[in-house]
């Protein structure tokens, strides 16, 4: 198993996680893991093989079994409620099916990634402060949706949906990225300017990027460091240059579709 | 976009919403305004809570004397029966009358008169139609069935013609091209589009009526009602509780029942 | 290939079809019996039609000139009654509906006892709370105001809650992602899908309150009702008929002002 190519110190340390939905079938099987400071770390593998679960461990919204999720030195596995929601205030996430409130305008959508850091109050009253308002203008301007600041999320295309998922994570100015099959839903090109757009915010803010992905070229593409998993396992850990097609087999199995 | 341009375009994240906060603010107005018309000040509530104090103590504990439980129970079980009969009788006519009324089926001169009529046996207030046919065929149960009858077709024949009017044209034109009576267009056409939803409003309009059937006997029209309203003139309280308590217990049992049932048919 | 033929294609399995045959013989059965116990004098019966028609004869004509001194005001109080009732119970109804959502308050018990409450409130009679309600506050519009919002709970309650429920819950989980307390996730993630179906059943309910607001005065609880019953007493029926006039006259434009207020909010 290659060593993991960032010499900085780790964003990101998942020690032996484990994760059994139900007794004895076990999901996840001692997952170890580091993400470096500037990395983009894609996980490939078949389906149902505990991507999206290991993911959403590290932030918590799935609870793990065992294990430890070190998160610049904080174990998040160990965090009480208030904690654990400050420390989510600074990882970023961007779902699948972009999970946008449909009934509110984009920008009520990006900026409610917002909502850990203001009082429920001012959020009521939509009374966001001032930077955070220019802040969002200025993102919705880089995703390349300024005219659709007052368009309901309805309104848009899947495509355009996922870029509001992105500016609405990285309205938090978070600390990790985490990013859950951002893609699965979109058409090939779209998919592709997807993962543009977020590997290029991740890396002019200096954000790592832990991305679940089952599209083996487009991880091949925009990932610094590639980690292979199958019956809940790691099995492969490194560079994307050295991804080999008997590594994608032992991940995926079978050889039908490897060209 | 020119650096002015955009600066100004930031200023506003949200467009305030004017005719929303109006319409909100006339309803606070609204709540001042009808509260002190009705004269609901608070020192009435206050007598108010110290009065449902004393009432609520005079309720407790409920009377379960046994010959009082036999009388409710009676009482229960006419309106159990009145709901049953009227609910059959009610939704047995709804299907063809909600036919009759569907525009979509039926030329304008007979869906007219028949919606005129769905809509008048809607319009009042069941309490309001059991005192008519308690005037027209005097006390006792049978008040009471016609008028939770009136109120079913009322409900169940309009919302099952907006049914028959919803159904897609298609298979009523396919089975009428195979040169079909009418009656078997509508079997096998319209039936099977609408007969799902027919089940559900047929179901909620049971427990409707077995809601309306308990409080009818307080005008005279049969069942629980009767008794409870007889209690409660002889501030009999503590027996009031009992039967609230029965009725209570009748309604709940209805609606487990019914999600039994729904599960069987799904 | 063979075996696929041998499979008879049933629609419903054993359990499921023994239970369906058991509730079409209930329900045939329940029919039978209230039927042969139920009290109904077939004297009364056959007299009906020509009590109904002697009745409305002395309905006829219709004494319009009573209506600014003896119904306008009591009009206007019956929808002070349903509207307030109804905002009333809105607000009580919002937490318990929110408490009794398994999705958002993951506690059964908590859920249980909600639901519970919501079902009690629902099964009690409007009327009967208005009974209730004038031994607690005295006859007048204050009881029939807490009335009409007690039994609007359950009502409101039920759905909204099941509302809360059907709410999607990706855009819940990406706001708890990124921090949101729990106040702020209510606020921008379930409310915004639920706040269609909110104003519709606010608005369904109202609607319904309107013609339960105008019979409360039967029992003491103000509003046209208590106008219905004196002249009942004393049988003014040209009276009586003007008062059913305009409570029909109510419920249509109460019917078309939801309507139209639907079609702009929704």
């Amino acid at each position: 198993m290659a060593e993991s190519q960032q010499p900085a110190a780790p964003a990101l340390e998942v020690r032996n996680l484990s994760k059994e939905y139900r007794r004895g079938v076990p999901v996840l099987r001692n997952v170890s893991l580091t993400v470096g400071d500037t990395s983009i770390t894609a996980v490939i593998g078949p389906s149902g093989t505990g991507k999206s679960t290991l993911i959403r461990c590290i932030n918590r919204l799935v609870e793990p079994t065992s294990g430890h999720v070190i998160f610049r030195g904080i174990d998040v596995t160990r965090l009480g409620r208030r904690e654990l929601r400050e420390t989510r205030r600074r990882i970023g996430m961007v779902f699948q099916e972009y999970n946008l409130v449909e009934r509110l305008t984009v920008m009520e959508n990006v900026l409610s990634g917002r909502l850990g850091y203001v009082s429920v109050g001012k959020a009521w009253l939509r009374r966001y402060p001032r930077a955070d308002i220019d802040a969002a203008f200025e993102l919705l301007e880089t995703v390349g949706l300024a005219d659709y600041a007052n368009s309901r999320a309805d309104a848009l295309s899947g495509g355009q949906r996922q870029r509001v998922g992105i500016a609405r994570a990285v309205m938090q100015q978070p600390q990790l990225m985490l990013a859950d099959e951002p893609t699965s839903s979109l058409d090939p090109k779209t998919s592709v300017e997807i993962m543009e757009l977020l590997v290029s915010l991740a890396q002019t803010r200096r954000i790592p990027v832990v991305v679940n992905i089952h599209n083996v070229p487009l991880a091949r593409r925009f990932a610094t460091h590639i980690v292979g998993m199958t019956g809940g396992q790691i099995v492969y850990d490194g560079a994307p240059a050295d991804l080999a097609d008997d590594d994608l087999r032992e991940i995926y199995g079978g050889e039908d579709w490897l060209e | 976009m020119s650096p002015v341009a955009t600066t100004h375009a930031r200023s506003v994240a949200f467009r305030a919403n004017w005719p929303a906060r109006l319409a909100w603010l006339g309803l606070a107005a609204y709540v001042i305004y009808a509260t002190s018309i009705l004269d609901v000040t608070w020192e009435r509530f206050q007598v108010g809570l110290e009065q449902g104090a004393r009432f609520i103590s005079r309720m407790f504990p409920p009377d379960v004397a046994p010959d009082k439980l036999r009388l409710m129970m009676r009482g229960l079980y006419e309106s159990l029966e009145i709901a049953i009969i009227a609910s059959a009788l009610g939704i047995a006519l709804s299907l063809p009358i909600g036919l009759l009324a569907a525009r979509n089926l039926m030329p304008a001169w007979v869906s007219w008169p028949v919606r005129l009529f769905i809509a008048l046996c809607r319009s009042f207030h069941q309490v309001i139609v059991a005192i008519i046919f308690v005037k027209a065929v005097g006390f006792g149960a049978l008040a009471g069935i016609l008028a939770l009858t009136v109120g079913s077709i009322g409900f169940v024949a309009k919302l099952f013609a907006e049914a028959i009017e919803e159904i897609s044209l298609k298979q009523v034109e396919a089975i009428r091209s195979t040169g079909a009576s009418f009656l078997n267009v509508v079997a096998y056409g319209v039936l099977p589009q609408v007969l799902t939803r027919f089940v559900g409003f047929a179901t909620y309009q049971v427990d409707s009526n077995l809601r309306n059937s308990t409080m009818v006997g307080i005008v005279g029209a049969g069942g629980i009602g009767g008794t409870m309203f007889a209690a409660f003139q002889k501030f009999d309280y503590d027996y009031l509780l009992t039967i609230l308590l029965a009725i209570i217990a009748m309604i709940m049992l209805s609606e487990i029942l019914q999600n039994a049932v729904k599960r069987l048919f799904r | 290939m063979s075996a696929t033929l041998d499979r008879e294609w049933k629609r419903f399995t054993s359990a499921q079809r023994l239970g369906r045959f058991a509730l079409y013989f209930g329900i045939v059965a329940a029919c039978v019996v209230s039927l042969r116990t139920v009290e109904i004098i077939p004297e009364f019966l056959y007299d009906a039609p020509e009590q109904v028609a002697d009745l409305l004869k002395r309905m006829w004509p219709i004494e319009w000139s009573y209506y600014p001194d003896g119904v306008h005001d009591a009009m206007v109080e019956t929808l002070h009654i349903a509207s307030l009732g109804t905002i009333l119970a809105v607000f009580m109804a919002v937490p318990l509906g929110i408490l009794a959502a398994n999705n958002i308050v993951p506690n059964a018990a908590i859920n249980y006892l909600a639901k519970l409450m919501l079902v009690s409130s629902r099964s009690v009679n409007s009327l009967v709370w208005a009974l209730l309600f004038v031994a607690i506050f005295g006859p007048g519009p204050l009881a029939g105001t807490m009335a009409i919002a007690f039994r609007s709970i359950g009502f409101v309650g039920k759905l909204f809650g099941e509302a809360l429920e059907e709410a999607r819950p990706g855009p819940v989980e990406a706001l708890a992602a990124a921090g949101a307390p729990w106040p702020s996730i209510f606020l921008k993630a379930y409310w915004p899908q639920v706040v269609p179906a909110f104003w519709g059943i606010t608005l369904f309910r109202w609607d319904i309150n309107v013609r339960e607001s105008a019979v409360l005065g039967l029992v003491g609880a103000g509003g046209i009702g208590m106008a219905i019953d004196s002249a009942m007493n004393l049988f003014q029926w040209e009276r009586v008929a003007l008062m059913l006039v305009a409570i029909f006259t109510i419920v249509v434009l109460a019917e078309l002002a939801v309507t139209a207020i639907r079609r702009r909010i929704i």
